[in-house]
């Protein structure tokens, strides 16, 4: 075997990653120390100007307490409530196949529909407020009142990914061996029981991926809240990619957006090492 | 293991219903004459003034045609790089012992890690200078929109497993043939992994075909619009006019249900397991 081989088979994946990945991760880090405030061309060093900037930025603390806010609030539902799901559907019913493909659907819209719908829903005179007033409860400014709107963005995130999780646990729940139910059964389990001792154990490695797979997706959110409330009203529904796309492209405050950049970068790569270092060892070793 | 089977029909269909129920709204509205109020409490499920008026008008006006050709363009030629570079780039890492190949292999893992989002601006800086942008004309556009997403980690890891579970001797018996390496991976290890390239396929096109932050950054021609960010601007279009948005949401997304509801077991049947995407 021609000893170059194995590096031609790798190049062309290697010039696109270097260029689209490897490239820009730098070029991130290096934006971040530079002062764009005076010239878009010339910047300065600005060392770590724009950490501190961003840092004492009272907009960048209520956004990333509302980047956590929005993990708080989705990924224990996204991790418990598929779970949930997926046991059922693992059943032998009539119509379970039905049942898969509709809870599946809103993963494969895309979520620009998605927010558009949900939108139409949370309308002043729409649908959600009309169902509260069957309860006699005054109408809510779902997208409008900042008490609401970062709760009512989250809920399409975690309407949208019910399905995809669902089908995670799914796969998992066919892998779990049948004679540990057995043994359950001749001990006099009911099927609740069952899940306790039997499912929710031999799950737990899947549910801690689950877990670090959705919080990740949450602190990437960005199409739901472009499309339903940019952010508003008062910045009570931005969420950090929000605030970078907004500085970086709308202020074009390259520095600043590269500092709060380089702060996601840490966090989600703290999370995504777990994932891959702890939960999914197997998949990723050489 | 039988919950109530009642009791799990019950909670199925409740939540089937929630799932679909944002879509049949849309439909609802979509159906609505100017003659019927879209606001009135309690609200018509089964529209009383039906009409496909609003269909035909948002046809009439918004080029849905040049939307779902460019997303065409984008997703399918997305699929084909990923195809072909994710599996060249995982032969190697799951079938011969180079030099650096520890090094490779924790590069790409690397790039798992690090999220789009946090990249995103760099990556414009680089289209820019590449003069890889819409006004550029339709090639360089569609390029700037394909070539950020043409590789991925993801795809390589997965084709990398795919190419870990076929038996040594299948390679052995096709070098005592005399077959190269480019003979082998082409010839008679792509063949044994279709099934894998199908899941990597699927997901890589709903991925690019529903992708919006990214066209949404680089897009500024009209013309050039891909269907989601086509459809985020008819909420300009026609600021409040709901039947008209409602109706291009819905063209907008039949093609999409119709290849998942082809392709369902793909992405249902538990044969995606190794397509966690992070």
């Amino acid at each position: 075997m021609n000893k170059y081989v194995p590096y031609l088979f790798l190049l062309p994946a290697f010039v696109l990653l270097g260029m689209f990945f490897f490239l820009p991760f730098l070029q991130t880090i290096v934006l971040s120390f530079s002062d764009y405030s005076q010239s878009l061309y010339q910047p300065a060093f600005a060392g770590l100007g724009n950490y501190a900037a961003v840092l004492k930025d009272p907009v960048f603390q209520k956004v990333l307490l509302n980047t956590f806010m929005y993990l708080i609030i989705a990924v224990p539902f996204l991790t418990i409530f598929p779970l949930f799901l997926a046991i059922l559907v693992n059943q032998k019913l009539r119509a379970v196949k039905l049942y898969k493909v509709l809870i599946y659907l809103p993963v494969v819209v895309s979520i620009v529909v998605c927010a558009i719908a949900f939108k139409w829903l949370y309308a002043e005179h729409g649908i959600f407020n009309y169902f509260l007033s069957l309860f006699h409860i005054s109408p809510i400014g779902w997208l409008t009142d900042t008490k609401f709107s970062l709760f009512s963005v989250a809920l399409v995130t975690i309407w949208k990914g019910i399905g995809y999780y669902m089908v995670i646990y799914l796969a998992a729940l066919m892998s779990v061996p049948k004679e540990l139910y057995e043994a359950c059964e001749i001990d006099g389990a009911n099927a609740w029981q069952k899940h306790f001792t039997v499912t929710i154990p031999q799950l737990m490695p899947t549910i801690a991926l689950v877990s670090t797979i959705s919080a990740i997706s949450a602190m990437k959110v960005f199409a739901e809240i472009y499309v339903m409330t940019k952010g508003g009203p008062l910045n009570s529904s931005k969420t950090i990619v929000y605030y970078i796309y907004e500085r970086a492209f709308e202020n074009l405050d390259l520095g600043v957006a590269s500092a709060m950049a380089v702060i996601l970068l840490v966090i989600v790569l703290a999370m995504s090492a777990i994932n891959i270092f702890v939960f999914e060892r197997d998949k990723y070793r050489l | 293991m039988k919950i109530k089977p009642v009791l799990s029909h019950i909670i199925l269909i409740t939540v089937s219903i929630l799932s679909i129920f944002p879509f049949l709204w849309l439909i609802s509205t979509s159906l609505k004459g100017a003659g019927e109020n879209i606001f009135a409490y309690p609200p018509n499920f089964f529209p009383t003034d039906f009409t496909f008026e609003n269909y035909i008008g948002v046809w009439g006006k918004v080029n849905f045609l040049k939307y779902f050709f460019n997303s065409f363009v984008v997703a399918f030629f997305t699929v084909i790089l990923n195809l072909i570079f994710s599996s060249m780039a995982a032969y190697p890492l799951a079938r011969m012992d180079f030099k650096g190949k520890k090094t490779a292999f924790f590069a790409i893992l690397a790039t798992i890690m690090i999220p789009f989002q946090a990249i995103m601006l760099p990556i414009y800086l680089i289209i820019l200078k590449l003069n890889l942008i819409d006004s550029a004309g339709a090639v360089p556009g569609y390029l700037g929109l394909i070539l950020p997403f043409a590789v991925s980690a993801f795809g390589i890891f997965l084709m990398r497993q795919a190419f870990l579970a076929i038996p040594k001797e299948m390679e052995e018996a096709a070098i005592v043939d005399g077959c190269n390496s480019w003979q082998i991976f082409f010839k008679v290890l792509l063949p044994m992994v279709k099934p894998t390239l199908a899941i990597l396929a699927i997901f890589t096109f709903i991925g690019s075909w529903g992708e919006f932050l990214w066209p949404s950054i680089v897009l500024s021609d009209e013309k050039m619009f891909t269907l989601p960010v086509g459809i985020n601007n008819l909420q300009g279009i026609f600021s409040s006019n709901w039947r008209y948005i409602a109706a291009g949401s819905i063209i907008s997304i039949i093609p999409i249900i119709v290849f998942f509801l082809s392709l369902q077991r793909y992405f249902i049947a538990g044969e995606n397991e190794g397509a966690v995407k992070g």
